[in-house]
């Protein structure tokens, strides 16, 4: 009952996203207001359907109706309730709802918080996104129905949750995720909308920027809370792998990274109009893109759901759509965006055009290493697979001149600026970021690495450079002086370093080691030496498995950790449960193979220095964009902007 | 500007075709090894699925032996480490590492899906060839 309701609602959803996508349209057609008026009901309406449906399907989940296929396929009786709640997010089925949710989430935010946009944009807005939610919904209608029965009688208690995704990472990196990735689609509404029109108000950015930065934060966290979770149950300590949908979550990030600070030109000082567009359009593309990489099946990956050809076909044919029809009418407008200033050779808009220059082929980069397997068999060029050497070598490479360039625009005055001056006022900070590193590894007595110094430099140029910009500002300005969004640079630069940091003496100082180990034995790793105390037999509620005690010394204190190897009664998959001893500057990761011959195990050893760095760093980067997006100036009252609409 | 954008470009584009060539990594299928139609000594990967009871551990070491099949010709992979968690008799597998010779494979990075009744779509396509011809 409770399964055909949630179809009956999600059906009524759909016709309220059809009457927001042809009312106020008409509205505008016709020049009849009151229809324009309606989208906002549209809106409300659709959002309470869609949350019915979503609550309905908890309900089913909740409740174990095993009648339904997709809660037959992804819980089963004993799993714990909170792993029933996020279950629901566990397949593809359900996951497409969550991703409709997550749209009209942010279409209500949308209509309840762009009052100040001029009436007919806001329409527009709204009745773009209403199209996009047409789209999505009729995907989950007729190829991905979650609430689907199946009439047999089981007997069953049902197939459970994939053990894999059992883990508190599942609770928020979904929802993160997918809020970033859908949230571009208010970036790309707002494009669409003023290319439509014809004509981009001078505070088109204005308006467009803290709904880009909200989706941005969410995919940051979203990537970051995936990195750190492959870290602990997937991935045996490894954090990125550029696995194609990795990658996937990665290009619409990078494009969004860049959109943001060509949106900050946009802002300031009215150029790039047509670039930004553009941007606003790739983001969510990837966003698609990247949905149809990995519920197609056309890769296979630890994210790929079930294949189906079907639903494949209908996501290439909605990318199509969408892509193709924004790009035509993005070459049909694009030339009355033209500007005519155009700045100075050396000025911060040209340090922003380059770095947008190199987030782009960056993600070109990665974009080609993902689908190149896909084209050669497209072709019927063989099967091929292109691995992490790859984006490493290209990663890398790229990545070194836009750090130097991150530490050099901060300091660039818009328009136009002297290179000799940029020179004076950078010399000292870029000596001493290269004197810097080799004096802290030689204190530390690390081993000079190459790569290591490479990474260190870059970090402290990225610091000290930026800091000292700040420092600057405040001079000139005072404390008060220095905006938030300031700050939320500050902030997600250092971020970037500190990621940076992290990435680089993690990957040269880390040592691994596989070894064999009974109870009793000890391993010396690093100057810690790691004992294997007992193991004890574990009962969890859908497992069974076992439990070990590790001890961690360093001749002074002594840490004990507890690695797992669980067993699901469903399936009889196993699974392993790793265990860390984390402090700031290093981890030590022991993560149990498989049992050998006289109780001995199998046991993969870590030291990973600076691991947390990574993550902290990327939590820096959202708490920057945080600071940014709390800047109070997208929030005052619009009413000089908001009336006086510019032609271009 | 525009020069420097474009000769950025150029540059990209001369480091992914370079990257692309010397990491991609060819698929073969066992009966294509054994014929002798794999690089020796050249990264490649291999997929098919583990003979049942043919998986031998030294136990000295973390070495371990095991047969893959694609049901028309076996071939055994040598591996030195640990193995994922659902690396199990009859389940599929892509190995990567390179070829001793055509009866033998080394075995640098061991792959097995987090689904158990997952088949590598090479091993499926293989497969399929096989019925249908």
């Amino acid at each position: 009952m409770i399964a055909e309701l949630g179809l009956f609602f999600l059906i009524f959803a759909l016709l309220a996203s059809m009457m927001l996508a042809v009312v106020p349209l008409l509205g505008l057609q016709f020049q009849r207001p009151c229809w324009q008026d309606t989208a906002k009901t549209y809106v409300i309406w659709q959002f309470s359907f869609i949350a019915i449906a979503y609550l309905c399907l908890t309900s089913c989940f909740l409740l174990d109706d095993f009648s339904i296929v997709y809660v037959v396929n992804n819980s089963s009786i004993a799993l714990p309730w909170f792993y029933k709640l996020c279950a629901v997010w566990g397949g593809h089925e359900g996951s497409m709802l969550l991703w409709v949710a997550i749209l009209s989430f942010w279409m209500i935010l949308v209509a309840f918080f762009s009052s100040s946009l001029d009436k007919e944009m806001y329409t527009r807005v709204l009745v773009v996104l209403g199209w996009l939610s047409i789209g999505f919904i009729l995907f989950l209608l007729t190829t991905s129905n979650p609430f689907l029965r199946q009439f047999q009688v089981l007997n069953t208690q049902g197939r459970d949750l994939n053990p894999l995704l059992q883990d508190p990472g599942f609770l928020f990196h979904p929802p993160m995720l997918y809020m970033g990735y859908v949230g571009f689609s208010v970036a790309f509404a707002f494009a669409i909308a003023a290319l439509w029109s014809g004509k981009v108000e001078a505070s088109w950015s204005k308006w467009t920027r803290p709904w880009t930065l909200a989706a941005w934060c969410c995919l940051t966290a979203g990537i970051t809370l995936g990195s750190w979770w492959a870290y602990r149950e997937l991935g045996w300590g490894g954090w990125w792998f550029w696995d194609p949908v990795e990658n996937a979550s990665f290009m619409p990030w990078l494009v969004g990274t860049a959109l943001l600070h060509s949106l900050a030109v946009t802002e300031q000082r009215q150029q790039f109009k047509a670039w930004t567009m553009l941007l606003a359009i790739a983001a969510f593309s990837l966003s698609l893109i990247g949905t149809f990489l990995v519920r197609s099946g056309v890769l296979t990956s630890v994210h790929a759901f079930a294949v189906d050809p079907q639903r494949g076909m209908y996501i290439l044919g909605f990318l199509l759509i969408v892509i193709g029809g924004s790009l035509v009418l993005f070459l049909f407008r694009a030339q009355t965006l033209q500007t005519q200033t155009s700045p100075g050779l050396v000025s911060r808009e040209s340090a922003l055009l380059l770095n947008n220059v190199f987030l782009v082929v960056i993600m070109l980069t990665v974009l080609m290493g993902t689908v190149y397997p896909l084209l050669i068999d497209g072709l019927g060029l063989g099967k091929l697979s292109v691995g992490a050497p790859y984006f490493n070598a290209v990663f890398v490479p790229l990545m070194i001149p836009m750090l130097l360039l991150m530490g050099i625009g901060v300091h660039l005055k818009w328009n136009a600026d002297k290179g000799r001056q940029v020179f004076l006022r950078l010399n000292k900070t870029f000596i001493l970021s290269l004197v810097l590193p080799p004096l802290l590894l030689i204190t530390t007595g690390s081993e000079l690495d190459f790569s290591v110094l490479l990474g260190l430099t870059l970090a402290l140029w990225v610091i000290l450079s930026t800091l000292n910009a700040l420092y600057k500002k405040i001079a000139e300005r005072g404390l008060s002086g220095v905006g938030q969004s300031y700050w939320g640079m500050v902030l997600a630069h250092c971020g970037v370093a500190a990621t940076v940091i992290g990435i680089s003496v993690s990957t040269a100082y880390g040592i691994q080691d596989d070894v064999q180990m009974n109870p009793g034995k000890t391993f010396n790793l690093a100057g810690y030496a790691i004992q294997f105390i007992k193991q004890t037999a574990l009962q969890g509620p859908n497992y069974k498995g076992t439990r070990t005690e590790f001890s961690i010394s360093d001749g002074s204190t002594i840490k004990t950790i507890y690695p797992e190897k669980r067993l699901y009664n469903i399936g009889q998959m196993a699974m392993t449960e790793s265990a860390i001893d984390v402090t700031p500057f290093r981890d030590i990761y022991v993560a149990l193979g498989e049992p050998l011959n006289d109780n001995s195990w199998s046991v993969r050893l870590y030291y990973k220095p600076f691991v947390r760095w990574i993550w902290s760093g990327g939590f820096m980067i959202l708490a920057g964009g945080f600071c940014a997006l709390t800047d109070r100036r997208y929030y005052q009252k619009r009413r000089v902007a908001a009336t006086r609409g510019i032609r271009v | 500007m525009i020069i420097f954008v474009l000769s950025i470009l150029a540059i990209v584009t001369g480091l992914v075709l370079y990257a692309l060539r010397q990491n991609i990594s060819l698929f073969y299928t066992p009966t294509e090894i054994a014929a002798g139609q794999a690089p020796e000594l050249h990264g490649i990967r291999v997929g098919g699925m583990i003979e049942k009871g043919s998986i031998i551990r030294s136990g000295r070491d973390l070495t371990v032996e095991f047969k893959i099949t694609d049901f028309t010709k076996t071939i055994t992979v040598i591996y030195t480490g640990i193995l994922p968690d659902l690396f199990r008799d009859g389940q599929g597998v892509v190995a990567e590492g390179e070829v001793i010779d055509p009866l033998h494979f080394r075995a640098t990075q061991v792959l097995a899906k987090h689904d158990a009744n997952y088949m590598p779509p090479e091993v499926k396509a293989a497969l399929a060839r096989k019925v249908n011809s």
